[in-house]
């Protein structure tokens, strides 16, 4: 969800090397939690930098705290041109999960949900990464096939899980609607037990906190005009703030991958769709778990505060308006509403779009690009929240070594050209 | 909501509409003597540009035709649509 506030003391330079703990909160709450120390600096750009990450969403700042804490570089700098988790970071439904169907997306995946279940303590910021489950829906018998074979397929790779029946989803949320006689019927679902949700800007500014107490530099309101090249390989970008001088630079932009590309001479299999969201008003504790519907493309949670926060469908043109058409919500609508007659009433809050980045196989492209010491991280499409710390963790391995690491090496921008695509969007869990 | 306007059937609502994709993809004459990179281009790669767009549409729920389109694609406006075969209007080059 987009908040209006900004996260406190941006404007602050104070550095802040304070733990977050039972004690700080004390000695804040003494002076009316007015003394708070701003959680990362804003400084000037430096003219050059060990590295560069472009794009400061929770996948960039993953990224710039694992190069900082496991590989040793802290001269880097995180440019974002307008604010860290405005983008798809602060737009998603933030839902968590790893069951993925192949093997290479499954283990990829899979390391995020490990870094996931201890992100709060290694950050020492709150994530509010909370596991409870996720369901996706089946409505049909190919549905329940794809589920069943995809369950079998976690359980080999040591991914939790387990397909339910109507009756066991009825127990387990008694609100929702497993009529057989309604247009989709609900026949079946997987469930996954370490899934659930975390909340999304307290990722991103988590891993803002972080990075910056390795000293990493996040300049936000700095946008990449240029890439600058010499003899095919990157020398450093042109800013609104400034050339920037550095010899590895890693572009983690989503929706705008395709327009960073260009500048740096070469094409992406990506075409950018807006992909829309929506919250109602805040309502009493209803449903405590995640469930999602890739055939009538919906998924619903409850947020903290109470709000339903739904997902809709990708929009089928493309765009960069970061906002999509109204028939496409109403439709995710009419699943909820067929899935839970009990929301029916309900009033919705708010609506937005992000700018999704799809690739054609519904994997993202991680790893080496045609331009030496230039790196992109993009293509997660409709689910990258999910992976934001392990993408950050492999992308961090790539950057600092110039080689993938295993895990994202099936992922490279090559598998277009080899053949070797990896077929997700039964997992994907959003249409492409 | 978008409106938009058919070549053969006039203006209708978007509902009615899918978009197909980027429009002036010619497939590769002579596809044998193609390298996996040319192919991969012809295939995979798409401009998928920040404001004007060339893309089809068909217009699923009308005529079932394709046709093309000149979108833009931050404001979504889109200027023009065409007969699949024919270049943009006013334009010499696509």
């Amino acid at each position: 969800m987009l908040r209006a506030f900004r996260p406190p003391g941006l404007e602050n330079p104070a550095l802040n090397m304070s733990k977050y703990s039972i004690f700080s909160l004390v000695r804040n709450a003494v002076s009316y939690h007015e003394n708070w120390a701003a959680a990362w600096r804003s400084p000037e750009p430096k003219p050059e930098y060990d590295a560069l990450i472009v794009g400061g969403g929770g996948h960039g700042l993953a990224t710039a705290y694992y190069l900082a804490k496991e590989h040793g570089m802290s001269n880097i700098a995180v440019l974002e041109k307008g604010w860290i988790g405005g983008g798809n970071t602060g737009r998603n439904t933030t839902i968590v999960r790893s069951n993925y169907l192949w093997d290479e997306s499954a283990h990829l995946y899979e390391k995020s949900m490990q870094l996931w279940e201890g992100l709060s303590q290694d950050l020492n910021y709150n994530v509010m990464f909370s596991q409870r489950g996720v369901y996706n829906l089946g409505h049909n018998l190919q549905d329940m096939r794809d589920i069943q074979r995809r369950v079998n397929a976690n359980r080999l790779n040591g991914i939790d899980g387990h397909v339910v029946s109507p009756q066991e989803i009825k127990r387990a949320i008694p609100e929702i609607n497993i009529d057989q006689g309604c247009r989709y019927p609900i026949l079946g679902a997987s469930f996954q037990p370490r899934g659930g949700v975390a909340r999304h800007d307290a990722v991103a500014w988590g891993f803002a906190r972080g990075a910056d107490k390795y000293g990493v530099d996040i300049i936000q309101n700095c946008e990449v005009t240029a890439i600058r090249q010499e003899n095919g390989a990157v020398t450093g970008v042109e800013t609104t703030r400034g050339s920037i001088k550095a010899k590895k630079i890693g572009v983690v932009v989503a929706g705008h991958c395709s327009v960073m590309a260009e500048m740096a001479g070469f094409r992406m299999p990506i075409e950018s769709h807006p992909l829309q969201a929506l919250v109602s008003e805040p309502i009493k504790p209803i449903i405590h778990t995640v469930i999602m519907s890739n055939a009538v493309h919906g998924y619903i949670s409850q947020s903290d505060k109470g709000d339903l926060v739904i997902g809709a469908g990708i929009d089928s043109y493309n765009g960069y308006g970061q906002r999509g058409s109204f028939p496409t919500i109403e439709h995710t609508i009419a699943a909820i509403c067929e899935m839970f007659p009990v929301l029916r009433r309900v009033r919705m809050n708010r609506q937005w779009g992000g700018i999704v980045d799809t690739a054609p196989d519904a994997c993202p492209i991680i790893g080496n690009t045609p331009v030496e010491g230039l790196y992109f991280n993009c293509g997660w499409g409709t689910g990258g929240f999910k992976a934001t710390p392990g993408s950050g963790w492999v992308f961090a391995h790539n950057v600092a070594t110039g080689e993938p690491h295993e895990l994202n090496r099936p992922f490279a921008l090559d598998r277009f050209v080899t053949g070797f695509l990896i077929d997700e969007h039964g997992a994907a869990g959003v249409a492409h | 909501m978008l409106l938009i306007e058919c070549p053969w059937c006039g203006v209708r609502d978007e509902t009615e509409f899918a978009c197909a994709g980027e429009a002036h993809i010619a497939r590769p004459l002579e596809t044998e003597k193609l390298s996996d990179e040319e192919w991969a281009d012809y295939l995979f790669m798409r401009k998928n540009p920040k404001g004007r767009h060339y893309e089809q549409w068909l217009h699923a729920a009308g005529c079932r035709r394709y046709f093309n389109a000149v979108r833009d694609t931050v404001t979504y406006r889109i200027s023009a649509t065409y007969k699949i075969g024919e270049q943009p209007p006013g334009e010499g080059e696509k």
